[in-house]
């Protein structure tokens, strides 16, 4: 079945002229992916998965003890562990809500005919293109109280975005924004691109108001775009680790993975760290399958 | 043709047999970044130049010190010879094997009486009087306070003093006349904050400045041999101890709740505070012009003691150790009995090394040359240190959980804030079965 599916090899190639089947080469391209994948991903993956059942140490010799499912009893049981989870739903929120508003604007700003628009476009989205740790290390630069350069231009005097423990995952999530709102920026650009203009003028004909007109015909027609850009950002933000760790070590920023890290690799409780990790995986494919169900709502819409 | 492939050969073999004779004589050391592996580095040429032995001493930032040897020693990795491991490591490293045991090249070169009594043992033992020795103290450390000493001595600011507080203006002798001062200098009107501590909750910086509270008003985090913890972490000594520290957070500069060593030398050298908490390692930076201007005006103190007279300090350096995974075994032994000879010790501690020699501490000429040499001489023999035990990162981890609200957020009490690390600490124990 597959083999038919499959164009034929022109009889003239070298691949042709070596006795190579179709077959052999689909194996050739795949099979190294496949190993690949199954190596240093899945194999991983379940091997990490027997450990979350054992009090393991890569640190020390001792051999890896059952132990069942008092992992997951502890870890669900810490309240410091159920913090640092609402401390990181209260991250996604505010940073995925920052970007769709951010992104989603100024792509609406950008769908006209302006001069320079390719241009603006891709200085726009400059800040997704630098490392996460350069961006924390000058955000840092940029919120110092004593001479960073936000305070002075907005005349905050010594104000402490990172080292107030309330404003600081505000001030690391403003990074996020900063950071990802082109993303979100760049797929509701091509999602508005392909709203039929024939739509507009009709709703023109018919007078419709300009909100009307936007929550009516604009937003359903970009929405399936722009709910995979936002499943995106949302497994991104909810991994995040670089720039929560590099900008702020306030309790208060501590998301799942900063914990995660310091469980496994400054605590070397491997055994209870894989099954954090699994906790999170679990939750993760959860929420996305939530956006993905709704995602598919939209589309039959 | 064949001319040539055998030229080639010739090549290829020779560079091959340079590289593994080039190998065998390689030693690599692996410490953190900071000014004493500079120190270290050039101590080490002098080895080179003496046996032909070349010696690196490769570095990392400290922030990642502990995740990469460890990392390193988990792979049984090779790439490092010898280590210059922070204290707290010596349970994890010896019961995993990660340390070659020195206990014979200890007692063979008497080493207890050497090195200063304290620096064997929290740099070398473990477990506690257990007489089995994992490293050679290297690099001998402490917290100490640096001040500025044009604001002490000011007659101003003397009578101001001394009509608010009743005593004279002087460097502090107990904890109590620490915060006075630290109250009388605190006037953020004029940028000028009283006293700068460590409150940084990443690794162990806030433990270290709150256990020298904890270790000067008598006070101890539990006890190392039979690893009880309840009614001593949360002793009312210790109470006391975390309320002042807490009360110290009060005086210190904006934006002060994630600050380690970088920040507390800064607060002196841009003249924010009158006085600051650092490790004795990064006080050459603070009489050096170039990097601070208030060089000639910096003094310098042993930490305070305590209402009952105690004076402790939380410990800080490290012993240097051979990774069991070093193919150079027997070079970086060879190396080890250079470090420890009395002339190279003395050399060390010339070149900025903090030695652990005792003789060499004890010497007029180490005491007299620099202004806070004398100050880490009276410190070495009056410190503690925290758990050194294979979990100690976990013990850590809970105690900046519970004591970081407290100190830096005003959450809860004191005494609720030590009760609850001293359930932390006991569960943690149970779950190892110590």
């Amino acid at each position: 079945m597959t083999t038919a599916v499959m164009a034929t090899l022109d009889p003239k190639s070298r691949a042709a002229a070596r006795g190579m089947s179709d077959l052999a080469i689909r194996n050739l391209f795949i099979i190294p992916t496949i190993a690949f994948l199954i190596i240093f991903n899945v194999f991983p993956l379940i091997y990490s998965l027997g450990y979350s059942f054992t009090d393991f140490r890569a640190s020390m010799n001792a051999p890896a003890r059952f132990v069942g499912l008092a992992n997951y009893r502890e870890l669900l049981n810490d309240p410091f562990i159920w913090s640092n989870f609402v401390i990181t739903a209260k991250y996604v929120i505010i940073s995925v809500v920052g970007q769709v508003l951010v992104g989603f604007g100024v792509a609406m700003l950008l769908n006209r005919t302006i001069p320079f628009k390719g241009l603006i476009t891709t200085l726009l989205l400059l800040p997704m293109m630098l490392s996460m740790a350069v961006v924390g290390l000058f955000w840092k630069l940029l919120y110092s109280p004593n001479f960073g350069i936000i305070n002075h231009a907005l005349g905050l005097g010594t104000f402490e975005w990172l080292s107030d423990p309330d404003m600081a995952l505000y001030a690391v999530a403003i990074v996020d924004i900063w950071m990802w709102s082109p993303f979100v920026m760049l797929l509701s650009l091509a999602g508005l691109s392909a709203v039929p203009k024939h739509l507009y003028e009709a709703a023109a004909i018919d007078r419709a108001g300009p909100l009307y007109t936007f929550f009516r015909i604009t937003l359903p027609l970009v929405a399936p775009i722009l709910m995979i850009a936002i499943i995106f950002r949302t497994m991104e933000a909810f991994k995040t680790f670089d720039l929560a760790f590099v900008l702020s070590s306030q309790p208060t920023t501590e998301v799942i993975s900063i914990r995660l890290y310091k469980m496994a690799f400054q605590q070397w409780q491997t055994g209870m760290s894989c099954a954090l990790a699994y906790i999170m995986l679990i939750m993760v494919l959860a929420i996305t399958n939530i956006y993905v169900k709704y995602l598919n709502k939209v589309k039959e819409r | 043709m064949r001319m040539k492939w055998t030229g080639m050969l010739a090549g290829i073999g020779l560079a091959l047999s340079c590289g593994t004779s080039a190998l065998a004589q390689e030693l690599t050391i692996f410490w953190a970044e900071w000014d004493p592996a500079n120190y270290l580095q050039e101590l080490v040429n002098e080895y080179e130049a003496e046996t032909g032995v070349v010696v690196t001493v490769e570095t990392t930032p400290w922030a990642d010190f502990q995740t990469k040897a460890f990392t390193e020693f988990n792979a049984r990795g090779s790439a490092y010879d010898l280590i210059v491991g922070d204290s707290q490591w010596l349970g994890a490293a010896s019961e995993a094997g990660h340390y070659v045991d020195l206990t014979e090249f200890f007692n063979k070169h008497k080493l207890n009486e050497v090195m200063a009594p304290a620096t064997v043992k929290y740099y070398a033992e473990y477990p506690s009087n257990s007489g089995k020795y994992w490293a050679i103290p290297a690099e001998g450390d402490a917290v100490g306070w640096s001040y500025r000493k044009d604001w002490f001595e000011d007659p101003k600011e003397k009578e101001a003093f001394q009509a608010k507080y009743g005593y004279e203006l002087a460097v502090p002798k107990t904890f109590k006349e620490l915060r006075d001062l630290a109250e009388f200098f605190h006037r953020p009107d004029e940028n000028r904050y009283g006293i700068a501590i460590y409150t940084d909750n990443s690794y162990d910086a806030l433990v270290m400045g709150v256990e020298n509270a904890i270790f000067s008003y008598g006070g101890e985090l539990g006890n190392y041999e039979t690893y009880e913890v309840e009614g001593i972490i949360n002793s009312d000594k210790n109470v006391a101890a975390l309320e002042i520290y807490k009360e110290l957070y009060k005086f210190t500069p904006p934006g002060w709740a994630k600050s380690f060593f970088v920040e507390d030398n800064q607060a002196i050298t841009e003249g924010l505070a009158a006085m600051s908490m650092n490790y004795f390692a990064f006080f050459p930076a603070l009489v050096n012009e170039a990097t601070n201007p208030h060089a000639k005006n910096t003094g310098f103190f042993a930490n305070p003691a305590g209402p009952d007279g105690d004076q402790f300090a939380a410990l800080g350096g490290q012993g240097i150790s051979i990774v069991s995974y070093s193919e150079n075994q027997e070079e970086a032994m060879k190396f080890l009995e250079w470090f420890i000879r009395d002339d190279v010790q003395k050399r060390w501690a010339e070149l900025g090394g903090y030695t652990c020699h005792a003789a060499t501490l004890e010497s007029a000429e180490f005491r007299n040359a620099t202004p806070y040499n004398e100050a880490f001489y009276q410190t070495m023999f009056k410190v503690k240190d925290f758990w050194a035990t294979p979990e100690y990162a976990e013990l850590l981890q809970q105690a900046n959980q519970r004591l970081y609200p407290f100190v830096t957020g005003d959450q809860g009490t004191a005494k609720e804030t030590l009760d609850a690390l001293a359930a932390d600490w006991k569960a943690t124990f149970e779950k190892y079965n110590r």
